[in-house]
């Protein structure tokens, strides 16, 4: 282990860590601003009631992931100093920008929202919820932006004289394809990892105690899996764009998801393939004919270049080297997130049915219904560690290695400290989180308190059911 | 006015707004447990800045990315230099944060102590070491002809940087107690306002000494014309609590704070990071900035957004500008 291989570990651990809460910070923004609506519109108590328990689950991890990101605003100069030198020109920016008109935006009105209840006029304290669900995805733009500028560099120039890469076309940056297709991608994917969450707490409620609130839980359950398939849906159109988008931009991180080795056309895909350690052929593998070629290209007998012939090129542009990313990583987890997504789709199909004409559904529901809420969680941390592994050796595509980018000033004993000392503290977190959201689901539906009260009657109830809304 | 000037001072500004609202939910995450003797009452405390802290530490963030921005080299340099207190400072915001979101949220009272306990030990932590991080970015630290820093740890924490830490660890716990004296009201009220006297006298004593003290290593006439002034304002705010006017008490606390980061930013200026090992190596604005485009995009975005920013936290703080009342503990059924 060397301070390169560890700041590397670091920066996946907490990254991975910090986006476990970050699409159900997103997603469940707008629930809560979707069942306040509802409240809002029609003035069923029932809303009110879901509205308050969508969102006490919602600050539970909306809390994580705010103290999560404050680490990962510091981290690109603590341990990738040599990077920011050569970035910062175009990197900052985004950065700055973020903080500038999201966070802001998503902190202040969430602390409106949740202190609001008696001091705001009705339509105002909805709007707030509303604005910082907005701020959630301003933010998720403007920092996808930033990854894809990694992933495929726009509007820029390197300056050689200074060292340095500089903007030379801010739109550019913004309104990198990359960036256009990923923010769908990703938000999409949001809403998947929400309404399983919803989903699953719903139906586990429903399963249990049959009666108690089952009109609340139900709607809970078919808004969750609603939700839960549409986005699916969108995440797989949009997922086949960013491939397509992927072969053109990153040839070889698409040759590597599919372990294809050398070129082919027609190419086919590979449903299972065991490759030799060195990743450079196969050992066993099952394929299916023509697939991958239109996958990667948009036509059945398309031509997809392989990772050997990758390899001799890239060799030839940029000088000798490596540059295969992992192999055995990029294929299992682009399978993975695949898989993991299509099998919580799916469950969101048996539970629409399960539910139909006030039905539950049968055998072995609630096991499924404990599970489904890791299961687009999963395929979120095996979409990113994809996406950034499957862009090695490079920290900016094309540009700039990952091993000319970290901290020369960082001993090994230090940047041990800090991933032993993050690891420790994340851990410890997850914990008490999960015990805190488990609670909030056993208690049941808040009683449904006037907005006047709403504040002060989360006390009472802190010091009665131990759990509390405000302070 | 050069590019570069404004974004020195814009970064000022930031932490200027980082250390002057913040500083407050520092102080009162530490005299929680101490000023809190009942549990309402460490409610009603927490209640103070529950609505304001988290948008209160997005000025840090967006301090951090506009160094990133506006000057790379000086984000790299004194962030990769200063690793292991800045862990240490992440380490008190995560907890800090966690902390106060978390602790209501389960009624057992062992749960509720042992945040107490972590909400200030974790707002101590930053407190101090902002401090010391500061006292020595004026200072000057060993920086090689590559820009980078070439101490560590035990070099931080000379007798110069561990005044400047004690100093906004004084400073934040002063500012914390004229809050909590602004923003409660009864018995709770009127022991903030007391404990003001005692531990401002202290904070006015230390932070003269180490603002003396800087503007005697590298201070200009205006860095020190500034310190004079906040020190005239750390006394002023103490009279004013004394005849209970808690709101110009707050002021004068704010100001001495807003002000002893202007000393410190003047006495920088055209520095950003000087090296102790050679001034020729020595951060400044020109050699650490970014290039003019990025400068001029990042000024059109500040001007736009920044009014806008303060508008809507100043209407919040509008929002929840009445006393927090202590709410009696409601009979158990
Ligand atoms: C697609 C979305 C997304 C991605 C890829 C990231 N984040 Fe994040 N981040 C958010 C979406 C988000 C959010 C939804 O806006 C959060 C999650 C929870 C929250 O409070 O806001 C947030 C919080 C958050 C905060 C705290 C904001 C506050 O105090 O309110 C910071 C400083 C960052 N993030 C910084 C980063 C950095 C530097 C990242 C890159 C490595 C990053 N985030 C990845
Ligand atoms: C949009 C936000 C980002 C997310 C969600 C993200 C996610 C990830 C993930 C999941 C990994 C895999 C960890 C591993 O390989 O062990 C990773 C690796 C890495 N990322 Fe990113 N990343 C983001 C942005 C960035 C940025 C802005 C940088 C710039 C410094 C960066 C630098 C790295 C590095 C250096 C690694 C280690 C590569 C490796 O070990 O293979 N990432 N990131
Ligand atoms: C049909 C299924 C899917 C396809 C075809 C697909 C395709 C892709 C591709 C090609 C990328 C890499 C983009 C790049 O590196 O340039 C990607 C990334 C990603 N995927 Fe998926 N995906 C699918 C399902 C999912 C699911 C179910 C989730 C999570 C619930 C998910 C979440 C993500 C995330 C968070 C990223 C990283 C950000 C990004 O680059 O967009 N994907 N996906």
């Amino acid at each position: 282990m060397d301070p390169l291989m560890l700041s590397r570990l670091q920066f996946g651990i907490t990254t991975v860590y910090h986006f476990l809460f970050v699409p159900l910070t997103i997603g469940m923004a707008f629930a809560t601003a979707g069942f306040q609506t509802a409240w809002y519109r029609t003035g069923k108590e029932q809303y009110l009631r879901i509205t308050r328990f969508v969102g006490e689950l919602f600050l539970i991890n909306f809390a994580l992931g705010v103290v999560t990101g404050i680490v990962q605003e510091f981290q690109f100069g603590m341990n990738w100093s040599s990077y920011s030198r050569f970035v910062g020109d175009i990197f900052g920016a985004p950065l700055a920008i973020e903080g500038l008109l999201a966070f802001f935006l998503e902190s202040t009105f969430l602390g409106l929202w949740i202190f609001g209840w008696d001091r705001l006029g009705k339509g105002v304290h909805l709007a707030t919820i509303w604005i910082a669900a907005m701020g959630t995805a301003i933010s998720a733009y403007i920092i996808l932006a930033a990854n894809s500028w990694m992933q495929h560099p726009v509007g820029y120039e390197v300056n050689h004289a200074a060292g340095r890469a500089e903007l030379k076309d801010f739109l550019a940056v913004m309104t990198n394809v990359t960036a256009l297709i990923t923010f769908p991608h990703t938000i999409a994917a949001a809403f998947m990892t929400t309404g399983a969450l919803l989903t699953g707490v719903a139906l586990w409620r429903l399963l249990r105690h049959r009666t108690e609130d089952e009109g609340a839980f139900r709607a809970i359950a078919k808004a969750g899996a609603a939700t839960l398939l549409i986005s699916g849906l969108v995440v797989a159109v949009t997922g086949d764009m960013q491939g397509k988008i992927m072969t053109d931009q990153q040839p070889m991180k698409m040759a590597a998801a599919e372990a294809l080795w050398n070129t082919e056309q027609p190419a086919s895909f590979s449903l299972f393939t065991i490759g030799t350690l060195d990743g450079s052929q196969d050992v066993f593998s099952i394929r299916v004919p023509n697939v991958l070629s239109f996958l990667a290209t948009g036509n059945f007998n398309g031509k997809v270049e392989g990772i050997n012939d990758l390899q001799a090129q890239e060799t030839a542009k940029y000088g000798p080297g490596d540059y295969r990313p992992n192999t055995p990583v990029t294929y299992w987890t682009f399978r993975l997130m695949i898989g993991t997504g299509v099998l919580a789709a799916l469950a969101a199909v048996w539970f629409l049915l399960g539910l139909r004409k006030g039905r539950v559904p049968g055998r072995g529901a609630t096991s499924v219904a404990i599970l489904l809420p890791f299961l687009p969680l999963a395929a979120n941390s095996f979409a990113w560690l994809f996406t950034e592994v499957g862009r090695q050796p490079w920290i900016v595509f094309g540009l700039m290695p990952t091993a000319t980018a970290v901290s020369p000033t960082s001993t090994l004993a230090e940047v041990l400290i800090t991933v032993l000392g993050f690891t420790v503290l994340y851990g410890a977190l997850a914990v008490v989180m999960v015990g805190l959201m488990v609670r909030r689901v056993r208690a049941g539906l808040p009683e449904a308190a006037t907005d006047k009260t709403f504040e002060h009657d989360a006390e009472q109830e802190a010091a009665e059911a131990e759990l509390g809304f405000g302070y | 006015m050069e590019l570069t000037t404004i974004w020195f001072a814009l970064i000022a500004v930031l932490w200027i707004g980082y250390f002057v609202l913040e500083g407050f939910d520092f102080g009162v995450g530490m005299l929680l447990p101490i000023l809190g003797r009942t549990e309402p009452e460490r409610r009603a405390i927490l209640r103070t800045i529950g609505p304001v802290w988290d948008g209160n530490e997005v000025w840090v963030i967006v301090a951090g990315g506009a160094t990133f921005a506006a000057f790379p080299e000086w984000y790299a340099t004194l962030f990769s230099g200063f690793y292991l207190p800045l862990f240490l400072i992440l380490v008190g915001l995560i907890v800090r944060g966690v902390g106060i979101e978390y602790r209501n949220k389960r009624g057992a009272a062992e749960w509720r102590t042992r945040w107490d306990t972590l909400i200030a030990a974790s707002s101590f932590l930053p407190a101090l070491l902002w401090g010391v991080a500061f006292a020595n970015i004026v200072a000057g630290v060993p920086i090689d002809a590559h820009k980078n820093y070439t101490g560590d740890l035990f070099t931080l924490l000379n007798p110069f940087g561990l005044l400047g830490g004690a100093t906004t660890l004084l400073l934040f716990l002063t500012h914390g107690l004229v809050f909590l004296a602004l923003k409660t009201e009864g018995d709770l009220r009127e022991r903030a306002n007391r404990m003001v006297t005692p531990v401002g006298l202290v904070t006015a004593v230390v932070a003269v000494a180490f603002l003396a003290w800087a503007n005697l290593q590298t201070g200009t006439v205006f860095s020190s014309i500034v310190a004079v002034v906040a020190a005239l304002a750390v006394v002023g705010g103490l009279a004013a609590n004394r005849v209970r006017h808690e709101g110009w008490a707050f002021l004068g606390s704010a100001i001495t704070i807003a002000l002893a980061v202007v000393s410190l930013f003047l006495a920088l200026f055209p520095d950003v990071m000087p090296s102790s090992t050679d001034p020729a190596f020595s951060l400044t604005v020109t050699n650490a900035s970014s290039t003019p485009y990025t400068l001029t995009i990042m000024t059109v975005v500040a001007v736009v957004f920044t009014p806008l920013v303060l508008i809507y936290q100043g209407w919040t703080y509008w929002i929840f500008r009445k006393r927090v009342m202590v709410q009696p503990a409601k009979a158990q059924p």
